[in-house]
C-alpha cells in the first residue's frame, strides 16, 4: 500500500501504534480521494475537463479499506467511477488530472481520460466503462497469479449495477471451480445511475455468490475499519489458495451519477442525501472515531486537510499547465 | 518452403503441431475452452495435448464464451499467452464486448502500457448442414475493430507458420480455421518455421485476371483457375492470409498487372472483407482497370440447414469461373 500524497512525518508516526498509523493513512488517502473528487467538480464545473466526471465522494472508505489491505504488487480492476480506486493504489493526484484533462503526461497519455486510468506500476489494470467489463479482466489476472506460482490477489471493483451483466456470473463460477485469488467487491450506493437498485435487483445481492460457493461477506461500506479488516480477511484466502470472495459494501453516492446530474429529486429525495452527508460520511465517520479515541487531535487532522487541499492544488496547476499530446499521437498504441 | 524432411499432413495436425511447438517453447501459453482436454474439441484438433501438456495448461471451461474470453484477456495482460478455443465462429457474437472493447482496447486505452498478447481460434464456413447457427463466417466483424489482428490461413502450411507468429505476437490475434478444411493434407515442413502476419501469399501466377481469395474460397479460386486455363484465360490467385494487417501492396500489383480482379471470401458480401479489399484494389489500382473489381462472397441469408439451400449460399469454382469469364470478355 502506498500513500497518494507526500511523506508523513516521520517523527509523527514514530509516536503512533502500528495501528494508529493505519487508521491515520486510511484517514488522509480518503480525504486525498474526497479532495481530489473536489477538484474535479471544479475542473468540470469550470469546462476545464472534456468528456464525464463520475464522483466517487461518499464511497471512499471502500477503496480505502480494501486498498490498504494489498501490497502493491496485487491487482485492481476499476469502474467509470474510478478515481478512488486508482489513487487508493498509489496512483498519484498530478498524472491523474494530467489524464483527466487530455494531457500527455497522464497516466495513460490522454488517450483513456477519466474513466480509463492504467498503471502497471501499481498493478492497476485499468478502470473500464463497461459496467462489469473488467470482471473477466480481474478474474484471469487472479488465474495467472496462480498459474504463475505468486500469491498476487485480485481486486474487482464494480457497483451494484453490475449485478445485471451474466458475465459476472460466468466469472465467480469459474474462480470457484478453479480456486481463483479474487475478490469481487461489490459497492452498493443504491442507484444503478437514475434508478434505484430494489427497481433493478430481483432477489438477494450476495446469495448470487453464495449459489456457486463462492464466500461472501458483507460490510458497513462507511466504516472504513471495517471494509479493511474483512479485506484483510479475505486476501488472507485468497493468497492461501481458498479462493474467491464477493464482499458487499453497503455505501452511498453523494453526488449525482455523473456531475451534470443535478435534479435527482426523480429518483431519490434531498432528505435521504443529507442524511447520508451528516450521519453517514465515512470521513467524518473516522475522524469523529480518531479524535474520540486519542489517536489524532483536530489539530492534527487540520493539518493533513491544509497539506492535501495545497497539494491537490498543485496537481491541478501541474496538468494545467501540461501539455496536450500532438494530433500525430492519435496512431501510436494502437499495436503493441 | 525447404523441401528437405517435408510431409503430407493434415489441417488439423498442422495446427496441432504449432500449439504443441509452441507449448514447448514457451511455458505461459496454454489453451481455454470447451471441451478442449480429454475430448480434443469436437474437431478433434487437440487431440494427445492434455497427455503431453496436462490440465494446468488444457483448461476445460463451462460454456461461458464471454467469461472465458474476458479471463484470457486479464491473464494476457498479466503474463501468460492464452490461446482462446471458440468451438464455432458463430459463438464469437458471445465474446463481442470481451474482444471489441477490452482485448482491443487495452493496449491503447492505456497510453500503450498494457499489453494483451492472446490468440482465439475459432471457425468459419458453411456447408457441414449445420443450419444458420454453426455456419457463418463472421471474420469481417473482427478485422472491423482497430487493435485486432485477423489470421485466415487456407493451406497446412500457413496454418502452422502464422499460428505460431499469431502465438508470439503481443496483440490480440483472431484465428479463424475452415472447419471443411480441417482433413485437407498438405506439405509441412518438419523443420521450424513461422510466417509473418500482413503478408500475401500468391497461390497461382496468371496474367489475364486476379482472383483474390481468403480461407475456404482459395481452393475454390484454384479450381476456378484451372477452369479458365481451359478457355485461355491465364488466372492469378493471391491469397491475403491475414485481413488486418492487410497487403495492400501485393493485392494492388496483381491488379495492376492483370488489370481486372474479382475478390471472393465466405462471409457476407455486404459491408464485408470482399468489399473492403475491393475498394482497396479500385483506390490502388483505378487507372489500370478494364473492368469493376467484382465481389463474391455469401448469399446475404441466414445459412439454411436443407442441403440444396445451403449450397446456393457458398461460392463454387463454376460460379467464379462464370463471372471471370463474363470480365474477361470471353463467351
Amino acid at each position: 500500500m502506498s500513500t497518494v500524497t507526500g511523506q508523513p512525518n516521520p517523527k509523527a508516526e514514530t509516536k503512533l501504534s502500528p495501528d494508529a498509523a493505519k487508521w491515520l493513512r486510511m484517514y488522509r488517502q480518503m480525504l486525498a480521494i474526497r479532495l481530489f473528487e473536489e477538484q474535479v467538480n471544479e475542473l468540470y464545473t469550470r469546462a476545464l475537463m472534456p468528456g464525464l466526471a463520475h464522483l466517487y465522494v461518499g464511497e471512499e472508505a471502500v477503496a480505502v479499506g480494501v486498498c490498504e489491505a494489498l501490497q502493491n504488487d496485487d491487482y485492481i480492476t476499476s469502474t467509470h467511477r474510478g478515481h478512488g480506486h486508482c489513487l487508493a493504489k498509489g496512483a498519484s493526484p498530478n498524472r491523474m488530472f494530467a489524464e483527466l484533462l487530455g494531457k500527455e503526461a497522464g497516466y495513460c497519455k490522454g488517450k483513456g481520460g477519466s474513466m480509463h486510468i492504467a498503471d502497471p506500476a501499481t498493478g492497476n489494470l485499468g478502470a473500464n466503462a463497461i459496467v462489469a467489463g473488467s470482471v473477466g479482466i480481474a478474474t484471469g489476472a487472479a488465474f495467472s497469479s496462480k498459474y504463475r506460482g505468486t500469491t498476487q490477489v485480485a481486486v474487482c471493483f464494480f457497483g451494484e449495477g453490475a449485478l445485471g451483466q451474466g458475465v459476472l456470473y460466468e466469472e465467480m463460477n469459474m474462480a470457484q471451480l478453479w480456486k481463483l485469488p479474487v475478490i469481487y467487491v461489490c459497492e452498493n450506493n443504491s442507484y444503478t445511475e437514475y434508478t434505484h437498485c430494489s427497481e433493478t435487483t430481483a432477489g438477494d445481492m450476495v446469495a448470487r455468490a453464495t449459489a456457486f460457493g463462492v464466500h461472501a461477506e458483507t460490510v458497513d461500506g462507511q466504516d472504513v475499519r471495517a471494509v479493511h479488516d474483512v479485506t484483510a480477511k479475505l486476501v488472507e484466502r485468497a493468497r492461501r489458495g481458498d479462493g474467491p470472495a464477493f464482499l458487499l459494501c453497503n455505501t452511498y453516492r453523494l453526488h449525482g451519477h455523473h456531475v451534470g446530474d443535478i435534479s435527482r429529486e426523480y429518483y431519490r429525495s434531498k432528505q435521504e442525501e443529507r442524511l447520508w452527508a451528516t450521519e453517514r460520511d465515512p470521513i467524518k465517520l473516522l475522524s469523529n472515531w480518531l479524535v474520540a479515541n486519542k489517536h489524532a487531535d483536530a489539530a492534527t487532522l487540520d493539518k493533513v486537510h491544509a497539506e492535501l487541499k495545497s497539494e491537490m492544488q498543485k496537481a491541478v496547476e501541474f496538468a494545467i499547465a501540461a501539455p496536450y499530446p500532438t494530433a500525430d499521437k492519435a496512431s501510436e498504441d494502437v499495436y503493441a | 518452403m525447404p523441401d528437405t524432411n517435408t510431409r503430407e499432413i493434415t489441417f488439423a495436425e498442422a495446427v496441432r503441431e504449432a500449439l504443441a511447438e509452441e507449448m514447448r517453447r514457451d511455458s505461459r501459453v496454454f489453451i481455454l475452452g470447451e471441451d478442449v482436454a480429454e475430448a480434443g474439441t469436437p474437431f478433434k484438433v487437440l487431440s494427445g495435448l492434455v497427455e503431453e501438456f496436462g490440465t494446468k495448461r488444457l483448461v476445460d471451461t463451462p460454456i461461458s464464451e464471454a467469461g472465458f474470453t474476458g479471463l484470457a484477456v486479464g491473464a494476457a495482460m498479466t503474463g501468460l499467452r492464452p490461446v482462446v478455443d471458440i468451438m464455432f465462429g458463430d459463438f464469437i457474437t458471445l465474446t463481442m464486448d470481451q474482444m471489441a472493447n477490452q482485448a482491443a482496447k487495452v493496449h491503447y486505452m492505456s497510453g500503450g502500457k498494457w499489453r494483451v498478447p492472446m490468440v482465439m481460434r475459432t471457425t468459419l464456413g458453411a456447408a457441414r448442414r449445420s443450419a444458420a447457427q454453426h455456419s457463418q463466417s463472421l471474420h469481417a466483424w473482427f478485422s472491423h475493430v482497430p487493435g485486432l489482428k485477423v489470421v485466415l490461413p487456407s493451406t497446412p502450411y500457413d496454418a502452422k507458420g502464422l499460428l505460431k507468429t499469431a502465438i508470439r505476437d503481443e496483440n490480440p490475434v483472431v484465428f479463424f480455421e475452415d472447419k471443411m478444411m480441417f482433413k485437407m493434407k498438405g506439405p509441412v515442413p518438419a523443420e521450424e518455421y513461422t510466417i509473418p502476419l500482413g503478408v500475401a501469399d500468391v497461390k497461382r501466377e496468371g496474367d489475364d485476371i486476379t482472383l483474390v481469395a481468403t480461407s475456404s474460397m482459395v481452393q475454390v479460386a484454384l479450381g476456378a483457375a484451372a477452369l479458365l486455363e481451359e478457355i485461355g484465360v491465364s488466372a492469378e490467385v493471391i491469397d491475403p492470409r491475414t485481413t488486418w494487417p492487410l497487403d495492400e501492396k501485393t493485392l494492388v500489383d496483381s491488379a495492376k498487372k492483370t488489370s481486372r480482379a474479382i475478390v471472393i471470401d465466405e462471409g457476407y458480401g455486404r459491408y464485408g472483407v470482399t468489399a473492403e479489399i475491393a475498394a482497396v484494389i479500385a483506390e490502388g489500382a483505378f487507372h489500370y482497370l478494364d473492368a469493376p473489381v467484382k465481389r463474391m462472397g455469401a448469399l446475404h441469408v441466414p445459412i439454411p440447414f436443407s442441403p440444396p439451400l445451403e449450397d446456393v449460399t457458398v461460392t463454387t469454382e463454376r460460379s467464379v469461373f462464370d463471372v471471370a469469364r463474363a470480365l474477361c470478355n470471353r463467351s
